[in-house]
């Protein structure tokens, strides 16, 4: 990890206003800086396949634009009128105030503000997410507890048997969120479950949330970012939570990952082993169509890879491509900054699959010491596949290595509901890697690489 | 009073220029009430997110080739790096240059930093920019955070520089600073000029400075036919382009919002006259341009020669797209003044300009004899009914389009297209600010506008399945009201 970024990969806890974006008719009220709201959007929606504004984002969003005269004489009487306006002009179920840089360094007591809205009935959450205080994956964990506290709050839970509440990938930080959810959605459904997805198309949006504590248990699909979200709600509401730390990618990840939920869930595993035995039908038998490429094109064809990506993600598509396609790891770069027991949890996880997993692994946020670390490292970079973002697409060409998108920053894709987690993610992730050697040149059934 | 004073800092265009950031009315009305400095501009306690001046530096800084830069900021502040990186890419390859990589460093400035101060850390950024990257010089960019927090980066830049023998250069493109974001523009400018510009070693007569945005390479051809050779300037310049780019003979720019401050700057320091009249958007624009480029170039015979030519040349495609496009009305939203660039574009193939919002407005420029391409445009177009100031403010804007309904919509800036797309207007972005000058600059846009009337089906489709995030008090008051409405209530 390194205290100054080149090539960064992650936006400022700001960013979460893509999180709020995230959840269906919730809408961000930025007190920062003009270009605050902007700059996180321009990166995490745009700069991730091209997302788009959707329903609030872009230019919509509520923006104090904090200047000079906030800054010497405080923003909380700005906030208060910008909180006022969006109540008015917008039209959305759950608005959330994140503060900036400006604002926390000059003290703006910003959920105060937020506060005030709310105690008169109006659905206002405050939080204070200024860009210095943590990256975009700490300002995803603070909405998403604020909500928890603020706008769901103490509330006696109802129990229903069968309701999850997922969290795993963080949208538009994960480029893929849309699609990733989609598929951990229809497969939990797929062995009985009732899933409240809380982000995305498959969300029903604050009805959804408002149901949280209802929830039989929490699923938290992620060995980092989320921890803090499912302890709380064991606290608060005494919801139990499983905790996988592997994103499941591909059949056998995705049938384990839903034998594990069954069995803590108590389902039945007559239901359970039907949904997986027709999904992996479905799985290998498009697998095995793509078998005799495989061997008529095996010599343009990758035989390790670098993956380069967040902990969430990068770890469970590094264990689908050594375990079900055979592919060594060169190297393994997780990029968000994370803590010493998430790493242990990382680790664990990676030594259950495969030591060579563990043996790649790299903890680094700054694309520039990745960048010369593949240029050293990369022997025979021809048979290499660098899966990661627009900076490793690069420096896949100039090496002459493979490459396939994964992680921020895309600006060069479009990105609609492609997804790699699950059994729909698997194979999209095959073609992804097999269509690759297509990109470099010609590539034909007797080319040799 | 003058135009460039030896300072760490530029003025902010509020102050120096007058700047605006709202008007409703006609054209006429602002460009009368501009020259009296007395705008009526309502105010709003509500906005939607503008953008900053940080932004606006690094399309200059970013693109300097041989050059690094070191944000000194918190990591959201830099996240655009790899967009410009790809522009870069781009630009490159479309101007035969060496392929340009940006070599941008973030100190990453973290909460402990903002109570103990982060030079220790600048330092760390700026020696390992010089490690990585070998830079000759290093932009030093300042943020909100390290604004208010008070970093002496001028004795940072200062003791970084005799360690490492090139300058160091900083930036104060402090967001907070300015909420006309082109600020950050001059900020950019003046710490070039400030450190990196040299008196000329002898004059180049046949050279002209161009002033663009990492456009594409339209001005090389165009020029040639003067016999006139081009310094393309600031992005995708190299630091001895910077240098000695006092030797051309004159300075001409894209857009006044971009460089007039540099143009006069230099004007006044170094004797580099600048082209006074609108840039060559729209044939009687572009036949200006041409003869007061002559002027300096004294090629007065030639430009008349050349002038003659392309009209001649263009005329047969020109008539047969003003007939094609006849009567259609457009509407223009960009930054100020280069939507008045693409509004003189669309009177030449008969298009109606029923519209025209800038993101800002400056109330005048640097000296008197500066260019004001509003009043050019009028004067070449008429009035025009409908003109408003306004940063972006889609809630504002979205309900003058529903009101107005152009044929077509003309965008030039990023998260713009969607407000004419939701409402089924055919949306042109203009994102190369280079593409369409001149003569075939002309003809291009007509081009591209009938491919855009052609794919109607797809703006209806999007029309009819986007909804907006407004209130049923949005769709039904006017937001002249909603101004009124400010104090009332909670």
């Amino acid at each position: 990890m390194s205290d100054i970024i080149e090539q960064p990969r992650y936006g400022c806890a700001l960013s979460a206003q893509q999180t709020v974006l995230a959840i269906p008719r919730a809408l961000p009220i930025v007190h920062a800086g003009p270009g605050c709201a902007s700059k996180s959007f321009a990166f995490a929606a745009t700069g991730a396949g091209f997302q788009g504004e959707g329903y609030g984002g872009g230019s919509h969003i509520s923006s104090t634009n904090t200047g000079e005269s906030e800054v010497i004489f405080g923003g909380e009487t700005s906030l208060a009128k910008e909180i006022k306006g969006a109540l008015q002009i917008l039209d959305g179920d759950l608005f959330v105030v994140l503060s900036g840089c400006t604002s926390d360094i000059v003290g703006d007591d910003s959920i105060a503000v937020a506060e005030r809205f709310a105690a008169q009935g109006y659905p206002v959450v405050g939080t204070e997410t200024a860009g210095f205080k943590g990256s975009s994956y700490y300002g995803h964990e603070i909405v998403i507890k604020s909500i928890i506290e603020q706008f769901i709050g103490s509330v006696e839970p109802k129990v229903q048997r069968g309701l999850v509440n997922v969290f795993a990938v963080v949208p538009f930080q994960d480029p893929f969120w849309r699609g990733d959810l989609e598929e951990i959605k229809r497969v939990l459904t797929g062995i009985g479950l009732e899933v409240n997805i809380l982000f995305g198309n498959g969300s029903a949006g604050i009805s959804e949330w408002a149901n949280i504590p209802n929830a039989q248990f929490n699923l938290l699909i992620s060995p980092s970012t989320g921890i803090d979200i499912v302890k709380l709600l064991q606290e608060k509401y005494d919801t139990p939570y499983l905790q996988y730390p592997l994103l499941p990618v591909g059949a056998k990840e995705t049938s384990q990952f839903l034998r594990d939920v069954s069995v803590f869930a108590g389902l039945s595993p007559i239901r359970t082993e039907r949904f997986i035995k027709e999904e992996e039908k479905r799985f290998y038998d498009y697998f095995i169509s793509v078998s005799d490429f495989i061997g008529e094109y095996w010599n343009n064809l990758p035989v390790d890879f670098y993956t380069v990506g967040d902990s969430i993600y990068a770890p469970g598509i590094s264990a689908f491509l050594v375990d079900e396609l055979g592919l060594t790891p060169k190297k393994i770069y997780l990029t968000d900054e994370l803590k010493p027991e998430w790493q242990q949890i990382i680790t664990e996880s990676l030594s259950a699959r495969d030591r060579k997993l563990v043996t790649a692994l790299t903890f680094e946020n700054d694309g520039g010491r990745i960048e010369a670390d593949i240029r050293q490292s990369a022997d025979k970079a021809k048979r290499s596949i660098i899966l990661g973002s627009s900076w490793e697409k690069f420096l896949a060409l100039d090496i002459g290595s493979l490459y396939a998108y994964l992680s921020l920053p895309l600006d060069e894709t479009v990105i609609l509901n492609d997804t790699y987690t699950g059994y729909n993610g698997g194979l999209h992730l095959m073609s992804e890697i097999y269509s690759a050697v297509f990109k470099r040149k010609t590539a034909t059934s007797r080319s040799i690489f | 009073m003058a135009v460039y004073k030896d300072m760490p800092e530029v003025e902010i265009r509020e102050r120096r220029l007058n700047a605006i950031l709202s008007y409703q009315g006609d054209a006429e009305t602002l460009n009368i009430q501009s020259k009296k400095r007395k705008v009526k501009c309502p105010g709003s306690s509500y906005n939607q997110c503008s953008q900053c001046a940080e932004g606006c530096a690094e399309t200059i800084t970013y693109h300097v080739i041989g050059a690094a830069v070191v944000s000194h900021a918190p990591i959201g502040c830099s996240i655009g790096v790899s967009p410009r990186h790809i522009l870069s890419r781009a630009v490159s390859k479309n101007r035969g240059l060496p392929e340009h990589k940006v070599q941008m460093i973030s100190s990453n400035i973290n909460e402990e930093d903002t109570v103990y101060g982060a030079s220790k850390k600048l330092f760390a950024a700026i020696y390992e920019a010089d490690r990585r990257f070998k830079p000759k010089t290093i932009f030093l960019q300042a943020s909100c955070a390290s604004g208010i927090i008070g970093e002496d980066m001028e004795s940072i830049a200062r003791q970084a520089e005799e360690k490492l023998h090139y300058p160091v250069v900083p930036v104060y493109c402090e967001g907070f600073k300015s909420n006309i974001w082109s600020t950050g523009f001059d900020a950019a400018f003046h710490a070039v000029l400030r450190r990196l510009v040299k008196p000329a070693q002898k004059k180049q007569h046949d050279l002209v400075n161009i002033f663009n945005f990492a456009g594409s390479d339209t001005f090389i051809p165009f020029l040639h036919k003067l016999g006139l050779r081009v310094n393309y300037l600031v992005p995708m310049a190299t630091l001895e382009q910077i240098a000695s780019l006092t030797e051309a003979a004159c300075t001409a720019h894209i857009c006044e919002t971009l460089a007039t401050y540099v143009a006069a700057a230099l004007e006044e320091q170094y004797g580099v006259p600048e082209v006074k009249v609108p840039p060559p958007f729209g044939i009687n624009w572009t036949d200006g341009w041409l003869r007061e480029i002559a002027k300096y170039t004294d090629r007065l015979d030639l430009a008349e020669q050349v002038i003659a030519q392309e009209h001649e040349r263009i005329q047969p495609e020109l008539e047969k797209l003003r007939t094609q496009l006849a009567g259609k009305t457009v509407y223009v939203l960009s930054g100020d003044a280069f939507a008045h660039n693409l509004a003189n574009i669309a009177k030449d193939l008969n298009l109606k300009v029923i519209g025209l919002s800038t993101l800002h407005h400056d109330l005048h420029f640097e000296t008197p004899q500066q260019v004001n391409t509003l009043d050019a445009l009028i004067k070449s177009n008429g009035n025009i009914k409908n003109v408003t100031v306004c940063n972006k403010q889609p809630y504002r804007i979205l309900k003058l389009l529903q009101d107005i309904k152009p044929d077509v919509l003309i965008v030039r800036h990023p998260n713009l297209a969607p407000f004419g797309m939701k409402l089924g207007i055919p949306t042109l972005s203009e994102g190369d600010g280079n593409y369409s000058i001149g003569y075939d600059g002309v003809l291009k846009f007509g081009r591209r506008l009938i491919e855009l009337l052609a794919a109607k089906n797809l703006f209806n489709n999007i029309a009819l399945h986007a909804k907006l995030p407004y209130s049923k008090w949005w769709q039904q008051n006017s937001i002249v009201n909603f101004n009124n409405t400010q104090d009332g209530g909670l």
